[in-house]
C-alpha cells in the first residue's frame, strides 16, 4: 500500500497541540467503518511516536508515514 | 435596509459575537440571537458543583440580561438551516438571514456507551449534582476517571477532576481509603505534551494510579467493570466517565458537519466550508483546538471582522491563529495556566497559587467580563 491509496477520511490536524492529532485520529476511528483508510496530517513532531504506538496498541494498521514540507501524513487502516 | 444577522446559540461565542456586531453595526445590521431556553450557563462551573464549591443558580443567568438592548433574542429551537434560501427553520417559525453565525456548541450523548447508566459525569447540571451526591456518600473504594470519546469539551477537565478528587477526599480526611485511577486515552496522561511531565509528576505525588491508551468502549454495570477499545478492562466502585460528544442536532440535520456533526470550518476565517455567509465559532467547529470558552472568546473578533468587512466591502483584517488559554485547577489552591496557538505549544508552566487565583477570579467575574468582551490582559497569558 502507498500514499496514493485514496483515504476515506482526511483529518487535518496541523497546528493541533490540544487535543492533538492522536485524539483526532481516535475520533476518526470511532466514527469510521471497518476498512476505512484514514489520513491524518500533523505538524506535531510527537505524532511520529504517538500515532504508530496507539495504532499498534489498538489493533489497527499503520499503512505509512509520508513526510511533506511542513507536516507528516499518516495513513491508517481501521481493522476492527 | 439593515442586513439580518442571525446567531444560533447563546453560549459564550454566540453572545460575544452578537453583542460586538450590535455595537459595531448599530444601523447597518439587525442582530438576532436564537437560544433554545434563553438561559446562559457558565459550563466550567459544573465541575465545581460536583465538588460542592459552587451553587447551581450561580452559574446560570438569563441570556437577555447579558445582551445589548439592540440584540433581539428569540427563545426557540433551530431545527434546520436552508443555505440556499438563507433561512433558519425554528420549531415555531422561521428566520431569514444575510449572515448566519453557528454557535451551536456541543451535545453530550452518554447513551452511546453501553452501560453508561452506572457512570457519572460533570458535563451538565443534573449530572453534576448527581455526582456531588454520590461523592458525598462515598466513604472509601476505587474511583476510576475515564474518557468515553473524543473530542470532548475542555480536554484538561478529566485530569483536573482527579486533582480535585484528591483534594476533596483529603479535606474529608479519608484520602487513604480512596483508590484513584486515571485512564488516559492517549500515549501520555495530559493532552499537551509539554505540560504532561508536570501533570504526570503531580499524579505520582498525589498517589493517583494512571494508565494510558484506554479509550472506553463499554461499561458492565453488573460486574462494575469498564472496558476499552484497546482490549483492557478495569473494575470500579464509582466511575466518572466523560460522555461522548457530538455537534448539535440542527447541524447534523442540515448536513453542515462531518460525521460527528462538527461544522467544517476554515481554520483562519472561521467561515463554514462552501458558504461565505455562514460562520462557525466555539465548540461547534471541527477545528483541531480545545473545545472551550477560551477558544470561542479568541474566535469572536475574527467572526465579527469577517462579517463587518463583507458588509462594508473591505478585505478582512483578522485571522484566527488557533489561540487558546486554559486554566486548570490542581487542587490545594494551586493551578496551571496554559497558552498556545497553531504555531506555538505552551511553555511548561509550574503549578502556582497565582494561576489558581486567576482561575477563581475569572470564574467570579465571567458574567461581567466575557459577554461584552471586557477581559483585561492581565487575566490572560501570552503565547511565546
Amino acid at each position: 500500500m502507498s500514499e496514493e491509496l485514496e483515504p476515506t477520511v482526511t483529518v487535518d490536524a496541523r497546528g493541533s497541540f490540544c487535543p492533538g492529532p492522536l485524539m483526532e485520529l481516535i475520533r476518526a476511528i470511532r466514527e469510521g467503518q471497518v476498512g476505512d483508510i484514514i489520513a491524518v496530517l500533523s505538524s506535531d513532531t510527537g505524532s511520529r511516536r504517538d500515532i504508530p504506538l496507539w495504532v499498534d496498541n489498538a489493533g489497527h494498521e499503520m499503512v505509512g508515514i509520508f513526510d511533506k514540507e511542513d507536516h507528516a501524513r499518516f495513513i491508517v487502516k481501521k481493522l476492527k | 435596509m439593515p442586513k439580518k444577522v442571525v446567531v444560533l446559540g447563546g453560549g459564550v461565542g454566540g453572545t460575544m459575537v452578537a453583542n460586538a456586531l450590535a455595537k459595531e453595526l448599530k444601523k447597518e445590521a439587525e442582530v438576532t440571537i436564537v437560544d433554545e431556553d434563553g438561559k446562559h450557563v457558565y459550563q466550567p462551573g459544573f465541575v465545581y458543583i460536583s465538588f460542592g464549591k459552587e451553587k447551581p443558580h450561580k452559574i446560570v443567568k438569563d441570556e437577555r440580561k447579558l445582551l445589548r438592548k439592540n440584540v433581539g433574542l428569540v427563545v426557540d429551537k433551530a431545527v434546520k438551516i436552508d443555505k440556499e434560501d438563507r433561512r433558519v427553520q425554528l420549531a415555531n417559525g422561521s428566520l431569514d438571514y444575510d449572515y448566519l453565525v453557528l454557535a451551536t456548541g456541543a451535545e453530550i450523548h452518554p447513551e452511546e456507551i453501553q452501560g453508561y447508566e452506572d457512570a457519572h459525569h460533570f458535563y451538565d447540571m443534573q449530572a453534576s449534582v448527581k455526582l456531588k451526591n454520590a461523592l458525598a456518600r462515598f466513604n472509601g473504594g476505587k474511583i476510576v476517571v475515564a474518557i468515553g470519546g473524543v473530542p470532548y469539551r475542555c480536554p484538561p477537565a478529566p485530569a483536573e477532576s482527579i486533582c480535585l478528587l484528591d483534594y476533596y477526599f483529603h479535606k474529608r480526611g479519608i484520602r487513604k481509603k480512596v483508590d484513584l485511577w486515571f485512564m488516559s486515552p492517549l500515549v501520555r496522561i495530559f493532552p499537551l505534551e509539554t505540560v504532561d511531565p508536570f501533570v504526570a509528576r503531580a499524579m505520582e505525588e498525589k498517589n493517583v494510579n494512571t494508565q494510558t491508551f484506554f479509550n472506553v468502549e463499554y461499561v458492565d454495570p453488573k460486574k462494575k467493570m469498564v472496558h476499552s477499545l484497546e482490549g483492557e478492562s478495569i473494575d470500579y466502585d464509582l466511575l466518572i466517565l466523560i460522555p461522548p460528544h457530538k455537534g448539535a442536532q440542527v447541524i447534523r440535520d442540515s448536513e453542515l458537519g462531518d460525521r460527528g456533526g462538527w461544522i467544517l470550518t476554515d481554520r483562519h476565517t472561521l467561515q463554514a466550508e462552501n458558504a461565505d455567509d455562514l460562520y462557525a465559532i466555539g465548540d461547534a467547529t471541527n477545528l483541531p483546538v480545545s473545545k472551550s470558552g477560551a477558544a470561542a472568546h479568541y474566535e469572536s473578533p475574527i467572526v465579527v471582522d469577517g462579517i463587518v468587512s463583507d458588509m462594508t466591502g473591505t478585505p478582512p483584517s483578522k485571522k484566527y491563529d488557533g489561540r487558546v488559554t486554559c486554566f486548570c485547577d490542581g487542587g490545594f489552591k494551586k493551578g496551571i495556566m496554559m497558552d498556545f496557538d497553531y504555531e506555538h505549544p505552551p511553555s511548561p508552566p509550574p503549578f502556582s497559587r497565582r494561576a489558581y487565583w486567576k482561575k477563581i477570579l475569572f470564574n467570579k467575574l465571567y458574567w461581567w467580563l466575557l459577554p461584552k468582551d471586557r477581559l483585561p490582559g492581565f487575566l490572560m497569558g501570552s503565547v511565546k
